[in-house]
């Protein structure tokens, strides 16, 4: 299964992934995709670094799926992290980037 | 109100400095995570699934229109414009940036609030019967007494790393609304047949994965006994506790494994030590903090009967109102007045900074200066005079604050679940929306009567689905969400815990389902006034296993 890696940025708690530049980014629509297994261990250490750093807490390998060139987390938690409280439509990444992908 | 003394205001103070240095030097990578997850926890700052989230303690679930209002504006400034009130009588914020929250923690503190012991393994908020003070029914408020253990537990170096957390709740009326048997420690406050002031003690109940009533260990507990005993109970279980299995490790374990008679003859045999130490609470002392909470001076207002009459005919909707959500003051010209944060449709708890800031003005203006939280998640203003309902009513029908349906099918306990909750496993707030929408029309409600739905997103419990008549449990199977149903659970002075109906029902069909356990207890009850709960006490699941699942579940 692809992967993305992710986390909560450590000075606000906002929930990020990792970019293709290498960035941490707000939203997932940009974020790595890990298809092979070197590709995911790669992500694994930038992750580990990125926390040893105090970039950012919790992280965490999800599964993804692509649809249409967009990126969609399998599980509904990493649903609704990418997209916002799914009862606050007006909150969160939803809000800020593109329309409610959560549920 | 209690206020705050020089040591109070030191203390608090003192925290905030200090978590200020943790918070700077963690920015600067000087501390890592591991040192300083409980360092936050320690000052009521987790991290959700969106951003961190931090805690507010309302001792007792009291607090005045100062405070409130500072509710607001940090809801406005540093959130996103509103606030969860919870089940334990506190206020959460789901968006605060960890580099404000010691800004955030100095404004709580200038209005006397904190975020201490929200959170951890020690004696967390004492929570309290939110109609404390007021209520036609109370013998005595049990407020003092829950500030005396505030006090007494507050950063008591015995109790900063006991096996697990420990929750405390203090009632003082027959009616209990504080759910204490299912709190580790609950206490009746009441009166023996000589006068005195006392308490019937319980211990050991809870929610969680492993639901328990609390035993009551003692009927009659001297009130100048509360903190020796309490302090002995507390020695047992700090002594005795399991720490080998977070999930055996509250008092509610202890007392099951040791058994109800081993566990108060220890408790006893503690207390005999203890008894008469500097732990007796001397006279002088309980009144000082009793006249903290002296209630305010009512004046006769018998004006408002009339008023009051003449309002509720001409005006339908306020009669509804008046109805259900004003429940009798122990001055028969006043009501107590519960503010719904359950409008049809809405988030069970949250209010937007406009609408806290109109409570505040609510309270100052008609109310005595005082609010209460619910653990129901309902504001209260707990002194209203009749003759004031009207203005009251008129000012919070025009923010959304006026749903006539406090006790009622849509006046749903919902944890924040999936939607915010790193822990969860299925959405609840959702499933209260879509119940609510299913039931808007308030004269169905009405019909239904007393119903209470209460609904948690995983195992923890935090929406209390144990003691819900209706009881809706959130768990995640095979990768998608699907709610378990209890029935015939209830949290007052004759508690009991629901009881697994069935399989689970997908999202979509948990609405349907609720209503069919209602229509069955339409069609079986035996007159209008016989409740739901009354009704199931009296029928069983079996009907309504039937109306679920149909006839074949007889078998099963
Ligand atoms: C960050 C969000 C939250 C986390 C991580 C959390 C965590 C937990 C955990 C782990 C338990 C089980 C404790 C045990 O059995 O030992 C629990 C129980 C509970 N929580 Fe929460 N909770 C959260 C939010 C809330 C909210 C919003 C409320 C109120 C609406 C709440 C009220 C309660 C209550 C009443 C219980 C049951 C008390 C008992 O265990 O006897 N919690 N929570
Ligand atoms: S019951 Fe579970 S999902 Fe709900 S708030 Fe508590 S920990 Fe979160």
């Amino acid at each position: 299964m692809n992967k993305v890696l992710t986390a909560n940025r450590l000075t606000d708690g906002i929930a990020v992934w990792l970019g293709a530049n290498g960035q941490w980014l707000e939203s997932i629509d940009n974020a790595l995709i890990g298809r092979h297994q070197e590709a995911v261990d790669a992500l694994e250490e930038a992750g580990k670094s990125a926390f040893n750093d105090n970039l950012v807490v919790d992280v965490d390998l999800i599964d993804v799926e692509e649809i249409d060139g967009d990126i969609f987390p399998i599980r509904l938690r990493e649903r609704i992290r990418a997209a916002g409280p799914t009862i606050r439509t007006d909150l969160g990444k939803q809000s800020e980037f593109k329309p409610a992908t959560a549920a | 109100m209690y206020r705050y003394d020089e040591f109070d205001h030191d203390f608090v103070r003192q925290r905030v400095a200090q978590y200020s240095d943790q918070v700077e030097r963690r920015l600067s990578g000087e501390i890592d995570e591991t040192a300083f997850k409980p360092l936050r926890l320690m000052n009521g700052v987790y991290l959700q699934l969106h951003a961190y989230m931090l805690r507010v303690a309302i001792p007792y679930g009291t607090l005045n229109s100062r405070q409130m209002r500072r509710l607001a504006r940090i809801a406005r400034d540093y959130d996103k414009g509103y606030g969860h009130f919870t089940t334990r009588q506190n206020i959460q914020y789901n968006w605060p940036k960890l580099s404000d929250t010691p800004a955030i923690l100095e404004e709580l503190a200038e209005v006397e609030m904190h975020a201490i012991q929200t959170s951890g393994n020690c004696i967390r908020n004492v929570s309290a019967d939110h109609f404390a003070g007021a209520a036609a029914d109370e013998v005595a408020d049990p407020r003092p007494y829950a500030e005396i253990l505030r006090q007494w537990s507050s950063n008591h170096p015995e109790y900063s790393f006991l096996p697990r957390k420990f929750k405390i709740a203090v009632t003082g009326a027959e009616r209990d609304r504080a759910a204490i048997q299912v709190h580790d420690i609950g206490l009746h406050l009441k009166r023996n047949e000589a006068g005195a002031l006392g308490f019937a003690v319980y211990v050991g109940g809870g929610q969680g994965r492993t639901p328990v009533i609390a035993k009551k260990i003692r009927d009659f507990l001297p009130e100048a006994d509360l903190l020796s005993y309490t302090t002995a109970i507390m020695r047992v279980y700090n002594l005795n506790g399991r720490r080998d299995n977070k999930y055996k490790a509250r008092i509610k374990i202890l007392v099951n494994e040791t058994g109800e008679e081993e566990f108060t003859r220890q408790v006893e045999a503690e207390w005999q030590k203890l008894k008469e130490t500097e732990l007796k609470l001397p006279q002088d002392d309980l009144q000082a903090i009793a006249d903290y909470f002296a209630p305010p001076s009512l004046q006769d207002r018998p004006e408002g009967w009339g008023l009051l009459a003449a309002a509720k005919k001409a005006d339908a909707g306020f009669a509804a109102w008046v109805h259900q959500n004003v429940t009798p003051h122990r001055h028969p010209d006043y009501g107590v007045v519960t503010i719904s944060l359950k409008p049809i449709g809405g988030i069970p708890g949250d209010a937007n900074d406009t609408q806290m800031e109109v409570v505040a003005d609510l309270a100052e203006k008609f109310g005595h200066d005082e609010i209460r939280v619910s653990h129901e998640q309902n504001l209260v203003l707990p002194h209203v005079a009749f003759a004031d309902l009207e203005h009251v009513y008129k000012a919070l029908l025009e923010v959304e604050l006026a749903t006539a349906n406090a006790g009622l099918v849509t006046d749903i306990i919902a944890c924040p679940g999936l939607d915010y909750c790193a822990l969860a496993n299925a959405r609840s707030i959702p499933v209260a929306q879509e119940i609510s929408e299913r039931f808007a029309s308030l004269e169905r409600q009405q019909e239904i009567g007393e119903l209470k739905i209460k609904i948690s997103g995983c195992i923890n419990a935090c929406g209390h689905h144990h003691v819900g008549h209706i009881g809706i449990l959130g768990v995640e199977k095979k990768g998608a969400e699907l709610y378990q149903i209890t029935l015939g659970g209830s949290g007052d002075e004759n508690t009991s815990i629901g009881q697994i109906i069935g399989r689970g029902f997908e999202p979509e069909k948990i609405t349907d389902a609720v209503e069919t356990i209602v229509e069955t207890y339409l069609g079986l009850r035996e007159n209008a006034d016989e409740t739901f709960l009354e009704a199931y006490r009296r029928v069983g699941p079996a009907p309504f296993k039937e109306a679920l699942y149909g006839e074949t579940s007889k078998a099963a």
